[in-house]
């Protein structure tokens, strides 16, 4: 009764192109260029009537709509700068400047790139030991989780000056308190999401440790904390989104010196508007890298663990 | 003296191996539940010997696998006493005395097969070349050589649960618990699997008690079927089978074979009379 094993489905790396066209890219390159045309027709109805008052006090009459049009692409401190001129001060600025330099776009990313990451790393870290926690200990669950819920009900806008505040009161300044903020923000959605996944196992997976009569710690090693990582790596990627954002948030009340909270403060103060959308943009950037490798992180994790390609 | 020595001279005293390896008397077991309290087993007593082949055959829903669950201190019992080994299911079951196997092989998805069957010695504290050597013995069993390295999901139904009763014997327990192992199997690999595990049982000489609710398959398997009947669930009939002990699938087509089956049918249609 010998039996073959049943062939392994091939692996999905093959036609990437093929991949992209068929999957998401075609949907979402449109969706781009939709965009970038709303974004060119708004900057010229936005800058529009500054541009007028500006001909007017310059006594220029007769401006053709054309020119009003290039003018409007083209203004130094526009209401709404142009894709381009945001593009092109992101090229200055991550890939012309010398990424230690204070102007460079790179340098700003860094610093806060480091305090959201400390931050994750805080905040997963406390997300998992509260899960763990209500799992094991009844009691924690009815003590500890109206706490939970209750504080993240409370604005991160409101609560991260006083953070940065009282930090700095007892001699704790730079990237910690960011750091705290984005723990901050980090933890709840660990929490939730490994409190699911540490009680995912079936009963009869539960009930096959308690025939070895096993111990409590080896169920868990050997039984939940497999069965929750696809949950926490679920949440991490939600986590490390929310990092970027506290480390942000906590660089705004602060009027700090560096970081992408401070190019945004520093561009609104001095209506550099397209830094402020360079900025922004880079956020977005980070952002997304970081989602991208907890998702990479994921990907190698879950495909060692067995799971189908 | 291995690990695996040191656990089976762990359970304590050879009174062990004079007494039955299971004993139910009295027993009685009620779920209490939201609307009405259910009576899952009725004044069940019974006595399975060191080598029998006891097969659990009724209508589903008449307390097989609670029993077998008491058996393995899965569940607790309302009343009544049951040893195992001459002591009680959790000491037992602490000691590690029975493998048990599933209605569904419960395998865990992120294991390859080879640390499937490894994960009771790696719980039980066995050294890595024993789990090895035990691992592709017990793969040599049910005839999985080859497939270490695969992951569940790549096995079909009845390959996964051949892992599962490859992990239960890994660890060589003197007593097996099976739960309708074959039950969602098809009939022609539920046959070889039967003759298989039928021989396994002759080499071994190890307990087996097995749940069905296939006559054929009872009949063809057991030294002692026990047959069950629901509401409350409790034994109607304990049937001594006198078939030969290496016995093959041709003698299903016996006179023995069909009086059997014959007197297991009268069981369970006398079971049912007793409702509605
Ligand atoms: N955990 C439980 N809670 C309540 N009722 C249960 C539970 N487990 C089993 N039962 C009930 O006990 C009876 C016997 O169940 P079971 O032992 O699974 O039967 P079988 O294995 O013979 O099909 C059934 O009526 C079932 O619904
Ligand atoms: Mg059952």
């Amino acid at each position: 009764m010998r039996t073959e094993a049943l062939p392994r489905p091939r692996a999905a790396e093959d036609g990437l192109v093929a991949r992209l066209v068929a999957g998401s890219t075609l949907p979402i390159l449109t969706i781009a260029a939709a965009v970038v045309l709303i974004w060119y027709v708004a900057a010229i109805f936005l800058n529009a009537p500054v541009l007028r008052d500006s001909y007017e006090r310059a006594g220029r009459a007769g401006v053709t709509t054309q020119e009003l049009i290039a003018d409007a692409w083209a203004m130094e401190r526009p209401i709404l700068p142009a894709p381009h001129q945001v593009a092109f001060e992101l090229n200055k600025t991550v890939f012309q400047i010398d990424p230690t330099s204070r102007r460079s776009l790179v340098y700003h990313a860094w610093v806060t790139l480091s305090s959201a990451l400390l931050g994750f790393a805080m905040g997963a870290l406390l997300g998992i030991v509260l899960a763990v926690g209500i799992v094991h200990v009844r009691t924690l669950e009815r003590s500890l989780m109206p706490w939970i819920i209750a504080s993240q009900t409370i604005p991160i806008l409101a609560i991260a000056p006083m953070i940065i505040v009282v930090l700095a009161a007892v001699g704790i300044v730079g990237l910690v308190p960011k750091a705290f903020i984005s723990a901050y923000l980090c933890f709840f959605p660990v929490t939730i999401g490994m409190v699911k996944g540490l009680t995912s196992p079936e009963p009869i997976q539960l009930d096959l440790m308690r025939t070895y009569s096993a111990s409590t710690g080896q169920t868990f090693f050997m039984l939940r904390w497999p069965s929750a990582l696809p949950y926490l790596f679920a949440s991490l990627k939600v986590a490390v989104a929310l990092a970027v954002v506290g480390a942000i948030v906590g660089e705004l009340p602060t009027g700090a010196q560096a970081g992408i909270g401070a190019r945004l403060l520093a561009g609104s103060y001095y209506g550099q508007t397209i830094q402020i959308w360079a900025a922004l943009i880079g956020a977005a950037v980070l952002a997304g890298l970081s989602v991208a490798l907890v998702g990479l992180v994921e990907r190698i994790t879950l495909r060692h663990m067995g799971a189908r390609p | 003296m291995t690990a695996m020595a040191k656990m089976q001279a762990g359970i304590p005293g050879a009174a062990i191996y004079d007494r039955p390896v299971v004993e139910v008397s009295g027993l009685n077991l009620v779920f209490e539940t939201a609307d009405a309290p259910v009576y899952a087993l009725s004044d069940v007593n019974l006595t399975i010997n060191k080598g029998d082949f006891v097969s659990f055959i009724g209508p589903s829903g008449c307390g097989k696998t609670t029993l077998m669950r008491v058996i393995a201190d899965l569940q607790k019992p309302t009343s009544g006493d049951v040893r195992v080994n001459g002591i009680s299911p959790e000491a037992a079951r602490l000691a590690r005395a029975y493998g048990y196997v599933f209605q569904a092989a419960a395998l865990y998805p992120w294991r390859t097969v080879l640390r499937n069957i490894t994960l009771p010695l790696e719980i039980m504290g066995v050294a890595k070349a024993e789990r090895l050597e035990r691992a592709a013995r017990v793969l040599d069993l049910v005839n999985l050589k080859g497939f270490e390295r695969k992951f569940p999901w790549q096995l079909s139904g009845g390959m996964q649960q051949r892992v599962s009763i490859a992990r239960a014997l890994s660890f060589d327990p003197e007593l097996m618990l099976m739960d309708e192992p074959f039950g969602a199997l098809d009939e022609i690999i539920r046959d070889h699997l039967n003759e298989q595990l039928l021989r396994l049982w002759e080499r071994t000489n190890k307990t087996v008690v097995f749940v069905t609710h296939s006559i054929p398959e009872a009949v063809f398997l057991s030294t002692k079927i026990v047959v069950m009947s629901p509401r409350p669930g409790r034994i109607i009939d304990i049937i001594e089978s006198d078939l030969p002990a290496n016995r093959t699938l041709d003698i299903r087509e016996s006179q023995r074979f069909a009086e059997i089956a014959h007197r297991v049918r009268e069981g369970l249609r006398a079971g049912h009379s007793y409702e509605d």
